[in-house]
């Protein structure tokens, strides 16, 4: 069928099934937001930056398990995207995102909103296109879509010049793939696989460790009955919250820099780590040299590159997890449960020496409790987005995850300003769950027009705001490693966070007791408009433990003992 | 450059498409790698282009090097051997004056002559294993040579 470029990013959007497009237009991409006016196969949500617009796909993405889509404009709309792309980039967020670009007569002339955009998406993207014929953006589509959610997905960016959206070439997307060069491994190899069972059933204190991979593989559930039937004590990355419930006996909880003393000393007590999705990331291992240093390391992830990379992978296995899992169940028989008692043991003294705890000690609310009381209060009934800081770390340590796609929350690049707007994508993906943000009095001013987002499209996102008036990881560095110096980072001077969400339309609470708190929340859910409940917090609480930069994980700054509590 | 980098060379096989070249240079300085030398130039009859690159790195980094290459999507091959045929040619541009006999001399020794003469000057050519036409530019430094260009190194594995 014969028709326009802008009309072919419609029809390939909704022959992929997608329901919902996240952007903002402009000058170059006018022609295809033309076309989505007269469609009504997917709907639109305007987002008020382009960088949330990529935020809230990811927050989609990750909820649903779905591509998560954004549409953009050239120049600036593009530029602002950018940090959204590389999120998603080194949290292996499958998305599409299609920009507009000057026309191609203009390329290279620096016209008005002129940016080589496909020059600057190329190291924070899987892959990206620069459309120079309409007669292309079939297959150019269909690829960036299998190429973003195959393999380990990530994002792909598709540079449409205003001209090709305008041109009239044939439409079939029933064309068939030819990638001869992209064909992402799936099925494990056998040997290597039995090598790794042989290597588990010899082991006396094997540890898994669990990363986010797990849930891009959506193979939490083939997980979980590996971890049960082996009885092997699990550690989870901060990107694999949510694979094991959080009250699973075999849950050790989260390693690294902000991780459980349990789960850190267990990772450097081990003679064999089951490594599956994770990438031994520098905010897990701490100092290489030291990381489980007298363990055989199995390593499975779809992505090669991944293996070896930072740990010697000993047992390595190049698959998609799922697959390898359900592989190595069909040899669960070589394993006895029994023979991990004392190591179980010795697991669970750890934790009993120094549990993952706080000190209710100030008349202040401990930012902690907040997020337990969430836990308590809603539970498995809401998904849980963060910004980055303190109250990302709490969340992540605190929070009681029962299953994945829970909690999204930006890991590799950190990125302030994500929470809120993920958190609408979310919502958008997920409806009948409450869509929780938790964030801090830094993060929310980084993203805070998408009140205007999520009032105009009545999305009720409910933004908890741990106020201590600091930039507070950036503080507790100053405090523990420059001498106290709090460089730039005292928050004192702030919006009245009540009447800037009343500003927008939503609805704002300030508490600081505990009563307060419960009834903010409750009023909240129950109104099910957009929130700010702003919790004034102890300044000064530090997130602990803590294996300072380049430490090794078995030396902790831990939570000074008291016999309160 | 740590103590156990070695010099490696390989070779990469590309679709021949707009935009694949920077991919591969990208890579190499987004990620801190080494480049040598890079040649390019299609495979005839095929929509595929052969690069060949020189790097240095310990074989932790090689082995991340070959990784990386072969995750960009347009990549078909990455190899890296042992076993390989190396040649990498050079031209030499020599006053006049110098002595054009010795000078041809020389560039027969390292699979070479000279190319072209022109009033003033005279351009020798050489043709063999890299370090080879290492020594063929040290050899020639008492000839004056204005102007040096080398091609970086081809490879073929055996």
């Amino acid at each position: 069928m014969q028709m326009s470029g802008a009309q072919m990013v419609i029809e390939a959007f909704i022959a992929e099934g997608v329901d919902t497009v996240f952007g903002y237009p402009g000058g170059a991409i006018m022609n295809v937001y033309d076309e989505i006016y007269k469609q009504d196969g997917f709907k639109h949500i305007l987002n008020r930056h382009e960088q949330a617009s990529i935020h809230a796909a990811e927050g989609y993405a990750k909820a649903s398990g779905k591509v998560g889509v954004a549409m953009i404009t050239s120049g600036p709309g593009f530029t602002n995207a950018v940090t959204g792309l590389a999120d998603a980039y080194m949290d292996s967020i499958p998305l599409v995102v299609v920009s507009g670009q000057v026309p191609m007569s203009l390329i290279g002339t620096d016209g008005f909103q002129e940016i080589d955009a496909i020059g600057i998406s190329r190291p924070c993207t899987k892959h990206n296109y620069l459309v120079t014929d309409a007669a292309d953006l079939p297959r150019i589509l269909k690829e960036a879509f299998y190429i973003a959610r195959t393999g380990r997905p990530g994002p792909v960016h598709v540079d449409i010049p205003k001209d090709v959206t305008a041109q009239i070439a044939e439409f079939d997307y029933s064309v068939e793939l030819q990638l001869e060069t992209y064909k992402p491994h799936t099925k494990g190899n056998p040997r290597q696989i039995k090598k790794a069972m042989d290597a588990i059933a010899n082991a006396k204190r094997p540890l898994f460790y669990l990363g986010g991979g797990i849930i891009n593989s959506n193979a939490a559930d083939e997980v979980r009955e590996f971890v049960h039937k082996c009885g092997i004590p699990a550690v989870e990355t901060f990107m694999a919250r949510g694979v094991l419930a959080s009250d699973d006996k075999l849950l050790v909880g989260m390693l690294g820099m902000h991780g459980s003393y349990s789960s850190n000393m267990a990772m450097s007590e081990t003679d064999l780590v089951i490594g599956l999705g994770a990438r031994f990331d520098d905010r897990v291992t701490g100092k290489l040299s030291e990381f489980a240093k007298n363990a055989d390391v199995i390593h499975v992830d779809i992505d090669p590159a991944s293996i070896s990379k930072l740990v010697n992978a000993d047992f390595p296995i190049v698959g998609d997890l799922k697959s390898v899992v359900i592989d190595m169940l069909e040899q669960i028989s070589k394993i006895d449960s029994d023979n991990y008692e004392s190591w179980r043991e010795t697991i669970s003294n750890f934790a009993e020496l120094h549990p993952l705890t706080y000190h209710e000690d100030t008349d202040r609310i401990k930012p902690q409790w907040v997020v337990q009381r969430v836990g308590e209060l809603l539970g498995d009934s809401a998904n849980i987005s963060t910004d980055v800081g303190q109250h990302q770390m709490w969340t992540a340590q605190f929070y009681p995850f029962s299953r994945p796609r829970q909690f999204i929350s930006s890991g590799g690049l950190g990125t302030m300003g994500f929470g809120f707007p993920a958190a609408i994508g979310v919502k958008a993906a997920m409806p009948e769950k409450t869509s929780i943000n938790f964030t801090g009095d830094g993060s929310i001013l980084m993203n805070v027009q998408e009140l205007m987002t999520a009032v105009e499209k009545k999305i009720p996102v409910i933004n908890i705001i741990l106020n201590n008036n600091f930039l507070g990881m950036v503080r507790q560095w100053q405090t523990l490693f420059y001498d106290k110096r709090h460089s730039e980072t005292d928050l004192s001077v702030q919006p009245d966070f009540v009447k800037l969400s009343e500003a927008f339309g939503g609805i704002g609470y300030r508490v600081t007791t505990k009563e307060e708190f419960d009834a903010a929340l409750k009023d909240a859910v129950e109104k099910d408009v957009v929130a700010f409940i702003e919790v004034i917090v102890e300044r000064m609480e530090n997130v602990m433990p803590m294996v300072p930069s380049g430490g090794s994980l078995f030396n902790m700054m831990l939570l000074e003992k008291k016999e309160t509590k | 450059m740590n103590e156990n980098s070695e010099r490696r060379v390989v070779s990469v096989i590309v679709v021949n498409e707009a935009s694949v070249l920077s991919r591969i240079t990208n890579l190499f300085s987004g990620r801190g790698y080494n480049i040598t030398s890079l040649t390019v130039a299609p495979i005839p009859d095929s929509k595929y282009s052969r690069l060949t690159i020189v790097t240095k790195g310990s074989v932790r980094v090689i082995e991340q090097i070959t990784k990386q290459l072969h995750k960009l999507i347009p990549v078909l091959k990455v190899y890296e051997h042992n076993d390989i045929v190396e040649k990498e040619m050079a031209l030499v541009k020599f006053p006049i004056t110098e002595n054009i006999t010795e000078i041809d001399t020389l560039c027969q020794a390292y699979n070479g002559k000279i190319v072209n003469v022109s009033e003033t000057i005279v351009i020798g050519m050489v043709a063999d294993e890299p370090k080879r036409v290492g020594h063929f530019l040290d050899a020639i430094k008492r000839y004056n040579p204005k102007e040096i260009v080398r091609s970086g190194a081809v490879a073929l594995e055996r």
